[in-house]
């Protein structure tokens, strides 16, 4: 199948999807329109709606919050759980006296650390980035630990007899290790924080687009909440996408899926 | 050459680049009691002596290049390198992985000029000797090129340069070119030939390949079957040098050779085969 191809067929499938919504909601096909409207709007009516959002400075304003906290919370947690993957991955014993406290760490479902938080941290963007931060910490900390610990043997003793010091080990085999591994799980990583920061708000703030949903949906507003799911898909594709420009920046080394090697 | 080292103790044994005395290397296995790969090794390699160790599948050969290397600690016996007792790792010594060793996130360049930090080489220098070298493996167009962009027979050029780079007084090889097909392997073999002829080091190969123990070596080793393997033979071999390895084997001598060698070794094979995992 070619690209063009492709993407007619992609693009139909959207068509298709938009016309069963359009014919649902605008004839009175389940029921009188006014009624389904109430529940779930109209395509139009929400393509109308986030164009008037993003015309004004208002959204902006809102997204700019978000992605503040989403970026804090990914390099607060990205941090701690390098730091920490290490330090747990190069010393046997402290990994095992906090190992059961990490897996109940983990267990927790961290949404409910929210209130918590916003009860410590105030309203502000701070209490959605420690969210994300929970959210985030253990991921990248379970990988770069894995990333540590399973580096190569035979690339490790390698390393050691060409005369590296430990160091230089740090530098040259378990660091790119590491983050390896880290990148392998930073789409993962990012979206967490994005889920912390928008969850945070919707369940407390007055900024971001969290709260402009919630806002939405405290009255009734269908389109609303449309319009504002929608800007978040857009946005967070928008932050998917530049994560895989890094990541390819980055990575370059690494073999291409399917490539020999 | 057991005796010989005890006749003439410590002086005698300070001439031997390699000196392995009554060794024995054991592994404690999972589920298992302890599983003893060798045992009652003697072994010593003279500065500039070529030996290749065979064995069958299984005897331990790899144990011993890495209780040379200070990779393995043998549970008895002592190590000694250039006569001094081997406290760690060997930092005399460059080894040659069978797999690949390279570290896949840097280029050819940079996997080879890392060889040189910890000797405090700078580093614009360090690179400019690993092109160097990159170009003396045949690897000059190739520099810039990641390990999983070369060939098996590449990676292992890129890999003989990097331990080459640090010029090591010995050399740890094993099975080195088991991975690669015929025809690379024979290239690799002049290749690993013409840089060890132009400044000869101690070596030890480890290989399961008779033909190409006995068209590099000075001097062939043969393994008994595990566990619990000893030396069972150790031929010299007396073909001259400069020595090209895909016409040597055509050689009458070589064939005589082959023949003793193999009919010692034959027997631990077929052992190793009827006891042993195939």
């Amino acid at each position: 199948m070619n690209r063009l191809g492709l993407l007619a067929l992609q693009i139909l499938v959207g068509l298709i999807g938009l016309s069963i919504w359009h014919v649902l909601t605008v004839y009175p096909v389940l029921g009188s329109p006014k009624q389904i409207q109430f529940f779930f709007s109209t395509p139009g009516a929400v393509l109308v709606r986030t164009w008037a959002e993003l015309t004004t400075p208002d959204i902006w304003g809102h997204l700019w919050i978000t992605l503040q906290e989403t970026v804090l919370a990914f390099l607060f947690g990205a941090a701690g759980g390098i730091a920490f993957g290490f330090l747990f991955a190069r010393n046997a014993l402290l990994a095992a006296v906090f190992d059961p406290y990490i897996k109940a760490a983990n267990a927790l479902p961290r949404v409910v650390l929210a209130p918590i938080f916003a009860l410590w941290f105030g309203l502000g963007i701070w209490s959605k980035v420690a969210l994300g931060f929970t959210l985030v910490f253990f991921i990248v900390f379970f990988n770069v630990y894995q990333g540590v610990r399973e580096v190569s043997p035979v690339v490790l003793n390698n390393a050691r007899m060409l005369g590296l010091s430990e160091r230089g080990l740090l530098r040259h085999v378990y660091w790119p290790s590491a983050l390896t591994w880290m990148f392998s799980s930073l789409h993962t990583a990012v979206g967490f924080a994005l889920v912390g920061a928008v969850v945070g708000e919707y369940l407390g703030s007055s900024a971001g687009l969290g709260y402009k949903i919630h806002e939405a949906e405290s009255v009734f507003d269908v389109t609303g909440v449309f319009a504002g799911m929608l800007i978040l898909t857009v946005f967070v594709i928008v932050i998917d996408a530049v994560v895989t420009l890094i990541e390819n920046r980055l990575l370059v080394w690494r073999p291409q899926a399917g490539g020999h090697g | 050459m057991g005796e010989i080292g005890r006749q003439h103790g410590g002086a005698q044994s300070g001439t031997d680049a390699v000196r392995l005395e009554d060794i024995a290397l054991a592994f404690s296995l999972k589920g298992a009691k302890r599983y003893v790969a060798v045992e009652h090794i003697d072994l010593a390699v003279r500065p500039g002596e070529f030996v290749a160790v065979v064995g069958p599948t299984g005897s331990g050969k790899s144990t011993i290049l890495n209780a040379a290397a200070g990779l393995l600690k043998p549970v008895t016996g002592r190590v000694s390198i250039f006569g001094d007792p081997l406290p760690s790792l060997n930092a005399r010594a460059g080894y040659l992985f069978q797999a690949d060793a390279l570290m896949p996130w840097k280029t050819a360049l940079d996997n080879v000029a890392v060889a040189l930090e910890p000797k405090g080489v700078a580093r614009s220098e360090a690179r400019d000797r690993a092109r160097g070298w990159l170009g003396r493996v045949g690897l000059s167009a190739f520099v810039d090129r990641y390990p999983h962009m070369l060939s098996g027979g590449q990676r292992k050029r890129v890999a003989l340069a990097q331990m080459l780079i640090r010029d090591p007084e010995i050399l740890l090889m094993d099975e080195p070119f088991g991975p690669l097909d015929a025809q690379t392997r024979q290239i690799m073999g002049n290749l690993l030939l013409d840089l060890w002829a132009a400044n000869r080091k101690a070596v030890i190969f480890v290989t399961h390949d008779l033909e190409e123990a006995i068209a590099l070596a000075d001097r062939v080793v043969v393994l008994s079957a595990g566990p619990a393997a000893g030396i069972v033979g150790d031929f010299p071999v007396p073909l001259a040098r400069p020595r090209d390895i895909s016409e040597i084997r055509l050689e009458p001598a070589f064939h005589d050779l082959y023949r003793e060698i193999w009919s010692c070794l034959r027997v631990e094979v077929s052992r190793a085969y009827a006891t042993g995992p195939a």
